[in-house]
């Protein structure tokens, strides 16, 4: 494996990553009941309520404190609570995110102190406030989601009676992912609190009259009774201490941490289960196992076509680590991995998975597409990652599977299964029909040019696969 | 806490921007600032700035800025090229922390030697964002410095997002257009029938279906502004004898400066629906008075209303009584589109734009009919409660409408930057026919 990094440079060619509010958003979308206000300028607002309404395909209605010069200058205490004031009452919200943009914490906004002075002025003592200070520059999509999740805990987790429920802190997955993990639970008779909950905020059923709070998210009390969990399974195995959830639920409530990858792919699912049957004591449904046997079986099946897979892997730290496990457990091997975010766990994490592949692989951190592109370049055959991968398909001719956020360019990435025995089999049928599909467009062409015409003699070695060199 | 619906949706801070035609003799209010809180669907003044100069295609398009910025703009737009595809990447500064509060100058400086080193080019947009007007970057001096350096035009974009919205963004764009027509010598020769066509982005080519239009009765289109424009052709932008303009919200400001300067005459067109589209260029060839002209357009008016009217009187038969809202983001698309609808036998009952201006909405006002609602700077609230109210079958919009409608169980017309489909000249009537009767004689309505 090689490392690179692309920070060196004072250009990003086509960003692989968004900023941290957009990540807060959508971790406040997995609460009950609550509304999001990000205290900026209007045009923060405005995009990512496009980027999220694209991919979900649900209203997204988030609030901005529209803070112009005045606001600017003068700074924006008064935007701010005309803001609140103005969507508590179009609204009603149960409990308000309150996320700096870039603007905000460059003027030094206090959302802290103006929030808490804004609920004694008004008398809404019992209305929850979570403020997070997620500038735009201070990191991407990524680290504003874990960090929010993480003050959310901070500020709605209480010290209560020990229970048996487990808390489950998850990445920023799909809805149907979200409704998958819920399954397993129900089927083991686990009783848990799953943070965030967007399975049905982000994707709720057609259904009259039209609520403009959708109905579902993570509720209140479940956060209060956190603190007296008897574990929590964190998937977030590439988390920096200072954001992760499950371990400001262990250093102040004493909460038995276990932090686990995404479970994709078997090996990484069977983590999962045999964790979670260890702490709960259930045994694996035979639903499950099941499942498990079906997706050793699939794995079988379309060993030899994977085999010719090489693929990049692009997108956030928790989701590409899952993703690249679950590659190299079939041969895809991977070529490139890259994120946006700067994140050295993951960096140490991969460099551990990727000893045994027999394929080059270079991962790239605080990556720009254009680096992705290069580095691809005849060595790819197949890229998984968000729509924004659309432009290696296009420039560089590489099939891309969607898989993450945002996917714009096609519908239902908010129904797109990806976790679990059953996940990853759906999942590594479209890499294996992606591959399928690229070969049988090409094979014809690709092989009477090299032996009818005998140009090009060999076949390009993502074809024929392997030759790439072992490190 | 979940209270009824509809309860409480007027905020009173907006009540000024909401009327009901033959209602109240006020005026609406527009071209304020977006109230805080109200979720405005406004976009910002870089994002402004960006659709009307994006097309540019031979441009470096540099953001300076933090990444969000430039990640939620790269490549969202459906302006075609029939050359240079630069234009389609994202360029950003990407700055960080420190750079915040160090300053972004050297970063930027070091950005554009980077990116001219790779993509060598002639013109160089830089664009700046909100914190870049707060952190007090010199744009104007790295520019003129990187200009002098390269010998080529580094533009700075006066586009910091706080400073009004969308529209302001758009004046930005044309003072930096502006700046790059500017003839180097003296005035450029001007060149008869010629026409320069401003306020069309060539979204899935309507820059090119217009170009053909007048290039059958005789006129040249010298560039666009700025849909598949390039650096040599706008250089001559100013040997146009007549500019033409479709979206005036976007463009208006620089035709009333390049007729100041270079006393080049404006013309407003609509190239959206049948009658606008023969209406404009009647008016178009008029201006030229030629007789042959005239005699080719009359001809090309028969053979291309031929064409489609059939289709278009069938699309009219299904659709007669059905009854629209449109929200969109400038006045001349919301004007043209009254009368699109009118075509085709559907009724306006909502209509509001991002940006609209007092004039745009006061022929909205004597277009539609006695009571419908007509409202500036709607949002999510609002646009439900309206659409509700009138018993509205179809919602005009752009990608953050959309899913409201559909949770509505109401049809919906995609009319914003991203479309792949031209909705501009006769093939593009028949387009939005077609459209509007695929969405609302779906058969998914039925099972709702
Ligand atoms: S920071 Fe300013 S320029 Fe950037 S998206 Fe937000 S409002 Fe627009
Ligand atoms: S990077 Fe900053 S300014 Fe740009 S969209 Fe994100 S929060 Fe707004």
């Amino acid at each position: 494996m090689s490392r690179k990094a692309t920070n060196f440079r004072d250009v990003n060619e086509n960003p692989c990553n968004m900023c941290m509010p957009m990540g807060g958003i959508l971790a406040l979308k997995g609460l009950e009941n609550s509304m999001v206000i990000l205290h900026g300028s209007q045009g923060c607002a405005t995009y990512m309520r496009r980027h999220i309404a694209e991919h979900f395909n649900e209203p997204i209605d988030v609030a901005s404190s529209s803070l112009n010069e005045k606001g600017t200058v003068y700074g924006g205490e008064k935007n701010l609570k005309q803001g609140l004031d103005n969507m508590i009452k179009a609204y009603r919200p149960g409990v308000i995110g309150i996320l700096t943009t870039c603007l905000a914490d460059t003027i030094g906004e206090d959302i802290d102190r103006i929030s808490q002075d804004y609920l004694v002025e008004r008398g809404y003592t019992d209305l929850p406030v979570v403020t997070v200070n997620s500038p735009g520059y201070g990191g991407t999509h990524a680290e504003g989601y874990w960090l929010t999740l993480r003050r959310i805990v901070e500020k709605l987790a209480r010290k209560t009676e020990p229970h048996t429920g487990i808390n489950i802190f998850v990445p920023n997955i799909s809805p149907a992912d979200i409704r998958e993990i819920k399954r397993w639970l129900e089927l083991m008779q686990v009783s848990y609190t799953l943070l965030p909950d967007f399975s049905d905020t982000l994707d709720r059923p057609y259904q009259r009259p039209y609520r403009k709070m959708p109905e579902g998210g993570t509720p209140l009390a479940d956060i209060a009774a956190m603190g007296g969990a008897a574990a929590t399974l964190q998937l977030g195995v590439t988390l920096e201490d200072s954001m992760s959830p499950g371990r400001f639920l262990e250093t102040e409530f004493g909460v038995p941490l276990y932090n686990l990858p995404l479970p994709m792919g078997v090996t990484n699912t069977d983590l999962f289960f045999n964790q979670l049957t260890e702490i709960t004591g259930k045994k694996l449904p035979a639903e499950l196992q099941q499942e498990r046997g079906r997706l050793l079986d699939c794995m079988i099946d379309s060993h030899k076509y994977n085999g010719a897979g090489r693929s990049v892997i692009f997108g956030e730290p928790e989701n590409i680590y899952a993703v690249t496990r679950t590659c190299l457990e079939n041969g895809i091997y991977p070529v490139v991995i890259a994120t946006g975010s700067k994140n050295p766990q993951l960096v140490t994490l991969l460099e551990d998975l990727l000893t045994h592949s027999p394929v080059r692989c270079t991962v790239l951190t605080e990556a720009d597409f254009a680096t992705i592109r290069v580095l691809s370049r005849g060595k790819a055959n197949l890229a998984i990652g968000s729509s924004d991968g659309r432009y290696l398909s296009e420039r560089e001719d590489i099939p891309l599977v969607r898989y993450g956020f945002p996917i714009h360019d096609r519908t239902g990435g908010q129904r797109l299964l990806s976790v679990g025995y059953r996940g990853t089999t759906y999942f590594l049928d479209q890499l294996t029909n992606t591959l399928l599909e690229n070969k049988h467009k090409h094979y014809r062409k690709s092989i009477y040019q090299a032996f009818y015409l005998g140009i090009n003699k060999t076949l390009d070695s993502a074809e024929s696969g392997g030759e790439q060199h072992v490190l | 806490m979940q209270k009824s619906v509809l309860q409480d949706t007027v905020f009173h801070e907006r009540e000024d921007s909401i009327i009901t035609k033959g209602k109240q003799k006020k005026q609406l209010t527009c071209d304020t600032a977006s109230v805080a809180g109200c979720v405005s669907q406004r976009a910002c003044v870089y994002c402004g700035a960006r659709v009307v100069l994006n097309p540019v295609t031979d441009a470096i398009h540099l953001v300076h800025g933090p990444i969000g910025c430039a990640s939620y703009t790269w490549d969202i737009r459906g302006s075609l090229s029939s050359g240079s595809e630069l234009y389609r990447n994202s360029f950003s500064t990407d700055l960080k922390e420190k750079d915040v509060i160090f300053g972004g100058e050297k970063k930027l400086a070091r950005a554009i030697d980077e990116l001219v080193a790779e993509y060598p080019t002639k013109v160089v947009f830089v664009y700046a964002t909100c914190i870049v007007g707060v952190i007090g970057d010199d744009l104007e001096a790295v520019c003129k410095a990187a200009s002098a350096k390269h010998q080529i035009e580094v533009i700075p974009v006066q586009s910091s997002g706080f400073a009004g919205n969308k529209a302001a963004g758009y004046r930005a764009a044309c003072d930096a257009l502006l700046r790059l027509i500017k003839p180097s010598q003296k005035k450029n020769k001007p060149k008869a029938s010629t026409v320069n066509y401003l306020g069309d982005f060539n979204l899935a080519g309507e820059v090119w279906i217009i170009k053909d239009y007048l290039k059958q009765i005789g006129i040249e289109l010298n560039v666009a502004f700025t849909g598949d424009s390039h650096y040599e052709a706008l250089k001559n932008a100013t040997t146009a004898s007549l500019n033409i303009i479709q979206c005036a919200g976007s463009m208006i400001y620089l035709a009333q400066r390049m007729e100041e300067l270079y006393a080049i005459p404006y013309m407003n067109i609509s190239f959206l629906g049948l009658e606008d589209t023969a209406a404009s260029l009647r008016r178009i060839v008029d201006s030229f008075g030629d007789p042959e002209m005239k005699l080719c357009l009359e001809e090309l008016l028969v053979r291309e209303t031929s064409k489609v009217k059939p289709t278009l009187d069938w699309y009219r038969e299904r659709l007669q009584g059905k009854k629209a809202a449109i929200y969109v983001g400038g006045g001349f698309k919301a004007i043209s589109l009254i009368k699109q609808f009118r075509e085709i036998g559907i009724d306006v009952v909502m209509i509001g734009t991002q940006t609209g201006r007092q004039e745009e909405y006061q022929t909205i006002n004597e277009l539609v009919d006695e009571g419908t609602v007509i409202l500036d700077d709607a949002n999510p609230s609002e646009l439900e409660k309206f659409m509700v109210e009138k018993g509205a079958h179809l919602l005009v919009g752009g990608v953050k409408e959309r899913p409201l409608a559909y949770k509505l169980g109401i049809a919906f017309i995609d009319h914003n930057h991203d479309r792949k489909h031209p909705l501009s000249g006769f093939v593009g009537a028949v387009n939005l026919a077609k459209e509007v009767a695929t969405t609302l004689c779906s058969p998914v309505w039925q099972y709702v």
